[in-house]
């Protein structure tokens, strides 16, 4: 079992309230994503559900029990470590036995698991080895390793992919994803990688300056954005924003549009805006194409495929009528 | 780019290197050549050559027993060292991972207590000793001298401290350590060149302590610097005599300091060069 539920939790350093008030229920086996911008507070939450920081005020209940102030060692939660944090006067070995060690486990028992554990992480060829001889991906994993020996109630991940090179991120990403079905032990993984977000959560949580802006499946988020904030967030290349005349068309304070809603033609076509090309992202599967709209200022197009665009072009953009995001003056969502 | 020295004046460097060298360790080398000469000789001609002898060893041994005052210089240097440590590690500890607005305060405070004039204190002290009939103990000079470095030892390991990722000492919390198993596991094993470094320093400092173990021990608990001291007697100066008994109280912890000069320097300036 592993619910977490987080009931009114306040965080002050001195006047300054990072987290003002946050209330979340994590169910018992979900993959939660919390993601924002730097600073948004979405670590310091993680370290407040690990224990790490003290909450100023609120509950944190782990399967429904009052930890909020359990030592960090008594939630029996796992937390991998966005500088990995391995033991480095300690072997492979030794680092993913670390936790079966202070739990008091018999010899045999560590042995079983550790060797379990590394062969499920391809570490078995180096476990004498001491983390200053891994490489970035082997390091994470030997991290991930000592997460899951324990069998822990959750695993907190604090942007654990961050420090590694794209190629080796994707690879990391799948094997988190697929290590989640295989265990269906609660997880809790921290980014502020909006691609990570969206592929791997089954809920996530938007944070912004301490608050909630929405939490739902990745899905959700994508279609029913709650505010201006999580429709420019959630989504990549970003969405476009108009605010003015074109938005009280609308009647909203301002619309949003994502790039993969616009059809392209080089012809005028009735309520088209006018735009000229600036850049033409070439990726082979997509184009994305950053038009200066005249009156509305720059706008990312993405478009399927191989497009022969090029830079001081006249193009003619149709938003799609269907998919049209409305908000209000206070960024709200307009339904 | 700097310009790479001239054969001629790496050779110049070198030379003066050695000569300020050779200056500083005189005064080291005339007391170990002293010590070889006979008496008469010593006095009479202090820069001839020796016509070496070993009867001032003999004789420093036979008058005050060399091995006793080593074994209390031993006892009052390694003792207090390894109390210290006791305390320090986890002040500093929580200093360098769990540190207040006032830490820094606090440290400025220990430091200062450095600054201040032994001789200060030595009238109270030397009561509260009296009055807890610790005059001319080991263990209870062993205790002050324990406090009296206690500050360089605090500061030296949370300079150490400050060098380890908190997130490793974090690690380890959420892998279910305890703050003892978290010291004893994690943070003094990672630490351990500096907790060296600072051992050696400190066994050195007690070991030339020389102001409060001349004024708090008479005989019994005297160590290897009221050893020295007794050779400075009213019946006269015994420069060959002094002399090796400066040359045994001094050969321990110069040995010491040869074999660890690594450690040493690493120990002295560190935190200077990230």
């Amino acid at each position: 079992m592993g619910s977490i539920t987080l009931e009114h939790v306040n965080k002050s350093f001195g006047t300054h309230a990072v987290i003002p008030d946050i209330s979340l229920d994590i169910k018992d086996g979900e993959f939660i994503v919390f993601v924002g911008p730097s600073g948004c507070g979405k670590s310091t939450l993680l370290r407040l559900i690990a224990g790490l920081e003290d909450t100023t005020s609120g509950v944190i209940k782990l399967d429904g029990k009052d930890m909020t102030d359990a030592a960090p060692a008594h939630r029996q939660l796992s937390m991998v470590f966005q500088s990995y944090a391995l033991y480095p006067h300690m072997t492979v070995y030794g680092n993913i036995a670390f936790p079966l060690k202070m739990a008091n486990q018999p010899k045999d028992v560590i042995d079983k698991k550790v060797k379990d554990a590394a062969r499920v992480l391809n570490l078995t060829d180096y476990l004498e080895r001491k983390p200053r001889n891994l490489s970035g991906g082997q390091r994470q994993r030997v991290a991930i390793g000592r997460a899951i020996v324990r069998q822990p109630k959750a695993f907190l991940f604090d942007e654990p992919l961050s420090n590694l090179d794209a190629a080796l991120r994707v690879n990391m990403r799948l094997e988190i994803t697929e290590l989640h079905q295989q265990l269906k032990t609660t997880m809790i993984y921290v980014t502020h990688d909006q691609v990570e977000a969206m592929t791997m959560a089954d809920k996530i949580v938007v944070l912004n300056a301490g608050r909630v802006e929405q939490f739902g499946s990745p899905l959700e988020l994508y279609r029913s954005p709650a505010n201006r904030f999580v429709a420019g967030f959630i989504g990549s290349p970003k969405m476009n924003f108009v605010d003015g005349a074109e938005a009280a068309k609308y009647n909203a304070h301002s619309i949003g549009v994502r790039p993969e809603h616009f059809t392209i033609s080089r012809t005028s076509m009735p309520g088209s805006w006018k735009g000229t090309i600036g850049v033409a992202e070439q990726l082979g599967s997509d184009t994305f194409l950053h038009v200066h709209v005249d009156s509305f200022g720059l706008m990312t197009i993405r478009t399927q495929g191989e497009q022969e665009f090029h830079h001081g072009e006249t193009v003619y953009l149709v938003p799609d009528a269907t998919r049209i995001y409305r908000f209000d003056k206070d960024a709200q969502s307009l339904k | 780019m700097a310009r790479t020295p001239t054969t001629t004046v790496k050779i110049g460097w070198t030379i003066a290197a050695w000569f300020i060298a050779f200056l500083i360790v005189f005064p080291i080398l005339w007391t170990i050549i002293t010590s070889f000469k006979p008496e008469a000789e010593a006095i009479a001609s202090p820069m001839m050559w020796p016509h070496w002898t070993l009867d001032n060893y003999f004789e420093v041994q036979s008058r005050s027993d060399y091995f006793r005052h080593f074994l209390n210089s031993v006892i009052i240097s390694v003792g207090s060292t390894f109390l210290a440590l006791l305390i320090a590690i986890p002040a500093a500890w929580s200093m360098a991972f769990a540190p207040t607005p006032k830490t820094k305060d606090i440290l400025m405070w220990m430091l200062s207590t450095k600054m201040m004039p032994a001789v200060g204190v030595l009238v109270p002290m030397y009561l509260i000793f009296k009055t807890l009939g610790l005059l001319d103990n080991v263990w209870g000079l062993t205790v002050v001298l324990m406090l009296i470095n206690l500050p360089i030892v605090i500061w030296m390991l949370y300079t150490y401290f400050k060098e380890i990722p908190i997130d490793i000492l974090e690690a380890a919390r959420m892998d279910g350590a305890l703050l003892w198993k978290e010291l004893v596991y994690v943070l003094v094993p990672m630490a351990v060149p500096g907790i060296a470094s600072t051992l050696l320093l400190n066994i050195i400092l007690a070991w030339n302590e020389a102001f409060w173990t001349l004024n708090l021990t008479a005989a019994k608990a005297a160590p290897l610097t009221a050893f020295i001291a007794s050779y400075s007697s009213p019946e006269g100066l015994f420069w060959a005599k002094l002399s090796a008994a400066s040359t045994l109280a001094i050969a321990p912890i110069l040995l010491l300091g040869w074999f660890s000069q690594k450690q040493l320097v690493r120990g002295l300036t560190f935190g200077a060069v990230k």
